[in-house]
C-alpha cells in the first residue's frame, strides 16, 4: 500500500468512526428527550426552572473575597447553564451515548489528521491545494472548533450535527472531489498558500460550527414559539438544547471569530494575488463570491445590532452566509472558470 | 452614561435629541432595566414614525432623508443590495476580465445580451448601479461614524457610570463577608480591577463614598459605604471606528490607484528585449492622472526562459516551474541579471514586471514567387492546451508587387506525433522536443492596407483563398526547424528557422498599494479588537454591618458566602463587630459592533 492508498484508506476510516459517533450522540438526544418527557410528567415546570436555578448557584459560587469574585467568574447564563438545567432535573439522566460519541468524534479526528498528513507526505507539499484537500482539512476544522469548544463548554448537543456535516463532506470529497496526490503548478507554489488557504479552510470550520447553532437556534426558537411542524413529538429533542438566547450567543461569538479569519483571507489572498497574477483584486468569480460571503457575514453582524433584526432575523443572515461559503467552494469551483481552478477536476464533471 | 440618559429627551420637548445608532448602553440610572429597550425604542419609533407629519419642510425633509440614510437598518438593506449586485459579475462574462467572452455572449444572445450590455451588466463593477450601491453605503457610514466618533471622544473621558443603588437586577452577582475595612475592601478591588501594569490599566475604576441614609418612605436604611466603580472596553468602540475609517481609507486609496496606476503588457521572445516606453509595449491602460514622462526609462532583455512540466502519470505534462533570465538596463547604464518567476515579479523602474504567459515564437522566413524575402521574423502562438499547442497566423503583406499576399494559419505543436494515416498531428508534451508547424496557406488581399486594427492572432479568410490540393482538401504544410518548404500554386517558399520561446510580461505600477495595504490592515485590527474586546462593568459596595455570630469565620480574611432572600437580614447583635460585607456586581453591556 503507498502512503497516498494509505491517506485515503484513513479518511474512510475517519469517516465510519465519526458515523458512529453521529449515532451516539443521535441515541443521547432522544435519551434526554424522552427523559424530558419524563420529567414533565412529574413536575411540569421542573425542566423550564433548572435553568435559572443553576445560573443563580453559578454566580453564588464565584462569590469570593469581593474584589477577586468579581473578575474570576465567568459569564453566568453561558451555554453551561443551560445544558446543565437538563442535568439538573429530579435524577440525573445517563450521557454515556454522548460521551461515546464524544470519545468517538476524538478518534475520528485524529484519524482524519493521519489521514491529512499522510496526504501531505504523498504529494510532498502542504495538503490543501485542491478541492479534495481543502474539504479534507475543512472538515477536520469543524470537528477540532467542536472539540476544541466542548472542552470548555457542554456542546454535546452540537456532536450529532458537526459529526453528520463532516461525514457528508468526506463522502462527498471521496467520492467526487477526489484528485491523485501530486505537486502543484507554479502559481501555488508560495507560502500564501499555507496562510491564505489554511486560515479560509479554518474559517470555513468554524462558519460550519457557527451555522448547525444557528440553526439549532431557529428550530428551538420556533418550537417554543409554538410552531406547529416543531411541536411534533419528533421534534421534542430540541428541548435538550440550550434556550435560543444562548444558542444565539455561540453561534455569534463563533461566527466573530470566523469573520476576522475570512477577513484576513481575503487580505491575505489579495496580498498573493498582487505577488502571482500582478492585481490585487480583479473580480475574479472566487473574489466576487468572497466578497458576498464576507458582505453577508458583515450584515449579520449589523443585523444583530439593529433594533428588530436581532434574535431570529440575524440568524437567517447567517444561514445565507453559509450559503454563499458553500457555494463559494462547490459552485465558483465547479461552475465557473477564473483564476482560481485548482479543484483539478475538469469544469463539468 | 446619565448624561446620555438624559440626552434621550430634553425636558419640556417630546423631540428626542440625536444619539448615534449603534451605540447601546442598557445600563441607565433607573432606566427601564438591564434589557435597555425602552427609551431606545422610543426614541427609534418617534424618528421612524415622523415622517408622516407633513409639516416636515425642506430642512426637516433634508434632516429626514440623512437619518434614514445613516440609519442602521438602511445600512443593512445596502449591504444586502451589495451582495446581490456583486453576483451578476460572476455569472456573465465581464469586459475587464475577459473581453472575447463578452463578444462571444453577445453573437450567442442578441436580443437578451444588447439589453445586458446597456444596462451595464457585462461591467458590473464599474456599472452606475453597483458604484451607487456603494457609495451610498459609504455615505451611510460616514453618517454613522461622525457622530460616534464624536460620543466615543466623549465616552473616553468619562468616568465608570456611578455605582447603582440595587444590585439585584443584574445577572451576575454575589457578596462575601470579610475581617477587612471597607476602605480596604475598595483598596484591595481597586488594585485587582487595574491589573498589574499602572501604565495599561484594565479597568478604569472609580472609588466613591456613600454617607448612610435613614429609612424614609418604602426605602430601607443604608448604612455608610465605600463603593469601586469599574468599566472597561471602551477599546472596542475605538476598533470599531478604526475598522470603519479604514474602510473608507481603503475606498480612496483604490479610487487613488485606479488614477494614478498604469499597465503595460509585452511579448519578449528570447534574446530580445522591450524598453519602458508607452510605444513599445503590445497594450498600455493607465489611469486619469498618468503622465507618460513618469515611466522610467529601463530597458530589459530576455536572455533565456525555461520551463518544467511533471513527468509522473499523475499529473503529467502539469506545469511545474517558469523562470524568465532577463538582464534589466537602468536608465544610467548599468545593468544586472534578474529572474522573473510567478509569484515573484521582478521590480524595475518603481513597477513590478510580472510573468504573465510563455509559449512559442517560431521564426520563419517566407520569399515570395520571385524569390524576394517577403517576411522573416518571430511569430508568437498562443498555446491552448497543457501540451502547449498553439494557435498563431503568419502574414505576409509585403510580397513583390503584383503578386498575392500571403496568409498562413495553424499550429504549432512542440512534441509533434503524427497519427497513423499520417494526415493529423498532436502535441503529446510541452517541451520542444519534437517541434513541428502545421500550417494551411492562403492567398489574396490581407486587408492590412485599410488602416483598421487587427487582431495579430487572427486571420480574416474571409476574402482570401485557400490553397487546396487536386482532391479539393486545403493543403497542410508540415515544416519542421531547419527546413524549407515549397508554398502550394507556386506562391514561394518558407523557412522554419527556429523555436525561440517568448513570454508575457506585465508591468505594473500603483502608487496606491501601500496606502491600500495599511488600510486593509487597519480594518482587520480594528475589526479584531471590536469583536473580541470584552466590555464590563464591576461595582463593588463595602459597608460595615454586625454579623451574627453563629457564622464561623475562618482565618483572617474572608469567608464566601450565599446572597439571596434567604439570606439572613442583617442588624442581629454580633459578637464580630470587625466585619464588613461587600456586595458586588458586574455586568456586559451589550455592545453594539
Amino acid at each position: 500500500m503507498t502512503v497516498a492508498e494509505l491517506s485515503q484508506d484513513l479518511v474512510w476510516a475517519a469517516a465510519t468512526a465519526l458515523t458512529v459517533a453521529l449515532v451516539a450522540f443521535a441515541i443521547d438526544l432522544a435519551r434526554l428527550a424522552g427523559r424530558r418527557d419524563e420529567d414533565r410528567a412529574i413536575a411540569p415546570t421542573a425542566g423550564r426552572s433548572a435553568a435559572p436555578a443553576a445560573e443563580r448557584t453559578e454566580a453564588l459560587v464565584a462569590a469570593g473575597p469581593a474584589s477577586g469574585g468579581a473578575t474570576t467568574s465567568t459569564a453566568a447564563g453561558g451555554v453551561d447553564a443551560g445544558a446543565a438545567g437538563s442535568a439538573d432535573g429530579p435524577a440525573p439522566v445517563s450521557r454515556k451515548a454522548a460521551n461515546i460519541g464524544i470519545s468517538l468524534t476524538w478518534l475520528g479526528t485524529a484519524l482524519l489528521l493521519a489521514a491529512i498528513v499522510t496526504r501531505g507526505v504523498a504529494a510532498g507539499r502542504t495538503p490543501w491545494a485542491n478541492m479534495y484537500e481543502f474539504t479534507l482539512v475543512g472538515s477536520f476544522v469543524a470537528l477540532a472548533v467542536f472539540l476544541v469548544v466542548s472542552l470548555r463548554r457542554d456542546v454535546r448537543f452540537l456532536g450529532s450535527f458537526v459529526t453528520g456535516l463532516a461525514v457528508l463532506f468526506l463522502v462527498v470529497a471521496q467520492n467526487a472531489f477526489f484528485v491523485a496526490a501530486t505537486g502543484v503548478q507554479p502559481a501555488l507554489q508560495n507560502y500564501w498558500l499555507v496562510i491564505h488557504v489554511g486560515v479560509a479552510i479554518l474559517a470555513t470550520g468554524v462558519f460550519t460550527v457557527a451555522f448547525v447553532t444557528s440553526v439549532l437556534q431557529l428550530l428551538r426558537d420556533s418550537r417554543d414559539g409554538g410552531s406547529a411542524v416543531l411541536g411534533a413529538r419528533g421534534w421534542r429533542w430540541l428541548d435538550t438544547t440550550p434556550r435560543p438566547v444562548q444558542l444565539e450567543a455561540l453561534s455569534f461569538r463563533l461566527n466573530a471569530v470566523a469573520f476576522v479569519l475570512w477577513t484576513f483571507t481575503i487580505i491575505g489572498g489579495a496580498i498573493w494575488a498582487e505577488d502571482a497574477w500582478g492585481r490585487y483584486w480583479g473580480w475574479d468569480p472566487k473574489e466576487v463570491w468572497s466578497f458576498v460571503v464576507w458582505i453577508v457575514y458583515a450584515a449579520y453582524l449589523h443585523a444583530r445590532t439593529t433594533r428588530g433584526w436581532s434574535g431570529r432575523r440575524a440568524a437567517y443572515f447567517v444561514l445565507v452566509g453559509y450559503a454563499c461559503v458553500l457555494f463559494n467552494f462547490t459552485g465558483v469551483n465547479l461552475l465557473f472558470t477564473g483564476k482560481h481552478s485548482y479543484s483539478g477536476l475538469e469544469p463539468g464533471d | 452614561m446619565r448624561d446620555e440618559t438624559t440626552d434621550e429627551k430634553a425636558p419640556g420637548t417630546d423631540a428626542p435629541r440625536y444619539r448615534p445608532e449603534g451605540i447601546d448602553d442598557a445600563f441607565a440610572e433607573g432606566g427601564a432595566g438591564a434589557e435597555g429597550g425602552g427609551p431606545r425604542a422610543a426614541s427609534g419609533s418617534s424618528a421612524s414614525s415622523r415622517p408622516a407629519a407633513p409639516a416636515l419642510g425642506l430642512v426637516g425633509t433634508l434632516r429626514w432623508t440623512w437619518r434614514q440614510l445613516t440609519s442602521m437598518r438602511v445600512a443593512l438593506m445596502l449591504l444586502m443590495l451589495l451582495a446581490v449586485a456583486a453576483v451578476p459579475g460572476s455569472v456573465l462574462p465581464q469586459r475587464p476580465q475577459d473581453p472575447a467572452a463578452v463578444l462571444r455572449y453577445l453573437q450567442d444572445n442578441p436580443t437578451a445580451g444588447e439589453w445586458l450590455d446597456r444596462l451595464g451588466f457585462f461591467d458590473v463593477y464599474a456599472s452606475v448601479w453597483f458604484s451607487a450601491i456603494y457609495l451610498l453605503l459609504f455615505v451611510s457610514l460616514v453618517g454613522c461614524i461622525l457622530p460616534r466618533t464624536r460620543a466615543h471622544l466623549q465616552a473616553l473621558r468619562s468616568r465608570p457610570p456611578r455605582t447603582p443603588r440595587r444590585f439585584d437586577r443584574f445577572p451576575a452577582q454575589g457578596n462575601a463577608v470579610t475581617d477587612a475595612t471597607p476602605d480596604e475592601v475598595a483598596a484591595a478591588a481597586q488594585a485587582h480591577l487595574r491589573g498589574r501594569l499602572r501604565w495599561l490599566p484594565t479597568f478604569r475604576v472609580e472609588t466613591g463614598t456613600e454617607a448612610a441614609a435613614p429609612a424614609a418612605g418604602r426605602r430601607a436604611a443604608r448604612p455608610a459605604a465605600r463603593t469601586v466603580a469599574a468599566e472597561r472596553g471602551y477599546v472596542r468602540e475605538s476598533g470599531n471606528l478604526l475598522f470603519h475609517l479604514s474602510l473608507l481609507g481603503l475606498l480612496v486609496a483604490v479610487a487613488l490607484g485606479q488614477l494614478l496606476h498604469y499597465r503595460g503588457q509585452a511579448i519578449v521572445t528570447e534574446d530580445r528585449g522591450f524598453a519602458n516606453a508607452v510605444v513599445d509595449y503590445d497594450t498600455f491602460e493607465n489611469g486619469a492622472w498618468f503622465r507618460p514622462s513618469s515611466l522610467v526609462p529601463f530597458s530589459m532583455t530576455l536572455d533565456r526562459f525555461e520551463a518544467e512540466f511533471a513527468t509522473d502519470a499523475v499529473a503529467f505534462a502539469q506545469s511545474r516551474d517558469f523562470t524568465a533570465f532577463v538582464t534589466v538596463r537602468d536608465p544610467d547604464g548599468a545593468t544586472h541579471e534578474e529572474t522573473i518567476k510567478v509569484n515573484h515579479p521582478l521590480l524595475a523602474g518603481g513597477a513590478k514586471i510580472y510573468l504573465q504567459g510563455n509559449g512559442y515564437a517560431p521564426e520563419v522566413t517566407v520569399r515570395d514567387a520571385e524569390g524576394e524575402v517577403a517576411f522573416s521574423g518571430r511569430v508568437p502562438f498562443l498555446p491552448e492546451d497543457t501540451m502547449y499547442t498553439s494557435q498563431g497566423v503568419i502574414k505576409v503583406p509585403d510580397v513583390s508587387p503584383g503578386l498575392d499576399q500571403i496568409g498562413l494559419v495553424g499550429s504549432f505543436l512542440p512534441t509533434a506525433e503524427l497519427s497513423a494515416d499520417g494526415t493529423t498531428a498532436s502535441s503529446v508534451y510541452p517541451q520542444p522536443i519534437n517541434p513541428l508547424l502545421v500550417l494551411e496557406v492562403y492567398r489574396g488581399d490581407l486587408g492590412l492596407d485599410e488602416g483598421l486594427p487587427q487582431n495579430v492572432y487572427r486571420l480574416d479568410t474571409e476574402d482570401l483563398e485557400a490553397s487546396v490540393d487536386a482532391d479539393g482538401e486545403r493543403v497542410k504544410l508540415l515544416v519542421a526547424p531547419g527546413e524549407t518548404v515549397d508554398l502550394p500554386d507556386g506562391l514561394g517558399t518558407l523557412t522554419f528557422e527556429s523555436v525561440p520561446r517568448y513570454v508575457a510580461l506585465d508591468l505594473r505600477h500603483d502608487p496606491s498599494l501601500t496606502w491600500v495595504l495599511v488600510s486593509a490592515l487597519g480594518a482587520l485590527g480594528g475589526l479584531a479588537v471590536s469583536l473580541f474586546t470584552p466590555r464590563r462593568r464591576v461595582w463593588v459596595r463595602a459597608w460595615r454591618e454586625h454579623v451574627p455570630p453563629t457564622r464561623p469565620v475562618r482565618g483572617p480574611t474572608a469567608v464566601g458566602r450565599a446572597s439571596g432572600p434567604s439570606s439572613p437580614s442583617p442588624g442581629s447583635p454580633a459578637a464580630t463587630t470587625r466585619a464588613s460585607r461587600a456586595r458586588w456586581t458586574r455586568f456586559s453591556p451589550r455592545s453594539r459592533a
